[in-house]
């Protein structure tokens, strides 16, 4: 009944994922919530370079994976500071009361 | 027929996690499911043969990222918040624009799915450990991409402190 694992199913839940994640960027009114959002997508990503490396047998994706963690640290590091500073000017982290730019 | 088991149970953890990370109200709530669908990431590392990758994730994104997230939540008071409608007004579109896209994604598995060929699968490289192979590869092949990311990380370290800090008057 269990078939052996094979990179299309990493592929799919890797699809999955992605998918879930958007869904999150595109739905949530919670600025925090959509950072999460972010990372779930930057996971999707990971799963997928991960299964390459394995299938290929080549170590270059796992370093590309390392790569793509980085930079989500940073963009973690840098929009909860962007998000702190906006708090301290808006009261608000929902992300429909902070329509400045918006005419 | 362990492997499948365990790729199933950490699949389901990780999509688990996920959905609630998308659909919880309350924000510390969110972050919780978001270090079970992290914590089941790692285990497909740790299936996949990525062992340092499965190290970092643990200490960089459960350890590190999430609890940045925590403390930002502590401090943005959410209580009103979590009072609020958790999904904006216009939550059709984008509903209908996953669904859409996820339906292209089960047409394609169902009935496009010859099309799709694979590479043909690596041969195992010679002995030595992933770390090691790592790092030879990371500090030989990718050095300068290396000091780069360590430039950006420098950067974010700057600019998150610019930007998080109080008014000096």
């Amino acid at each position: 009944m269990l078939h052996p694992i094979t990179v299309t199913h990493y592929l799919v839940l890797s699809a999955a994922l992605l998918l879930i994640g958007t869904l999150g960027v595109l739905l949530r009114r919670n600025a925090v919530v959509i950072m999460m959002s972010i990372e779930l997508i930057l996971n999707a990503v990971n799963i997928n370079l991960i299964a390459f490396s394995e299938h290929l047998k080549t170590l270059n994706g796992q370093i590309f994976a390392i790569f793509v963690i980085t930079v989500a640290v940073a963009e973690a590091a840098v929009g909860l500071g962007i998000l702190i500073a906006l708090f301290r000017n808006k009261e608000t982290v929902l992300i429909d009361e902070i329509d400045i730019l918006k005419w | 027929m362990l492997d499948t088991a365990l790729f199933y149970s950490f699949a389901l953890l990780t999509l688990l996690g996920a959905i609630l990370t998308v659909s919880l109200r309350n924000a510390v709530n969110c972050a919780i499911a978001l270090i079970t669908s992290l914590a089941g990431v790692a285990g497909l590392f740790l299936l996949q043969k990525a062992e340092f990758l499965f190290a970092v994730q643990i200490v960089l994104y459960i350890g590190g990222i999430t609890v940045l997230f925590l403390f930002v939540i502590m401090l943005v008071n959410l209580d009103q918040t979590a009072k609020q409608p958790r999904f904006g007004r216009h939550w059709m579109i984008p509903v209908l624009a996953i669904a859409g896209t996820g339906t292209l994604f089960v047409g394609f598995l169902t009935r496009g799915r010859g099309t799709l060929a694979l590479p043909a699968p690596g041969v195992a490289a010679d002995a030595g450990g992933n770390v090691e192979r790592l790092s030879d590869l990371l500090f030989r092949e990718y050095l300068v991409p290396f000091e780069v990311a360590s430039l950006l990380l420098l950067v974010a370290i700057v600019g998150s402190v610019v930007m998080a800090r109080k008014k000096a008057d």
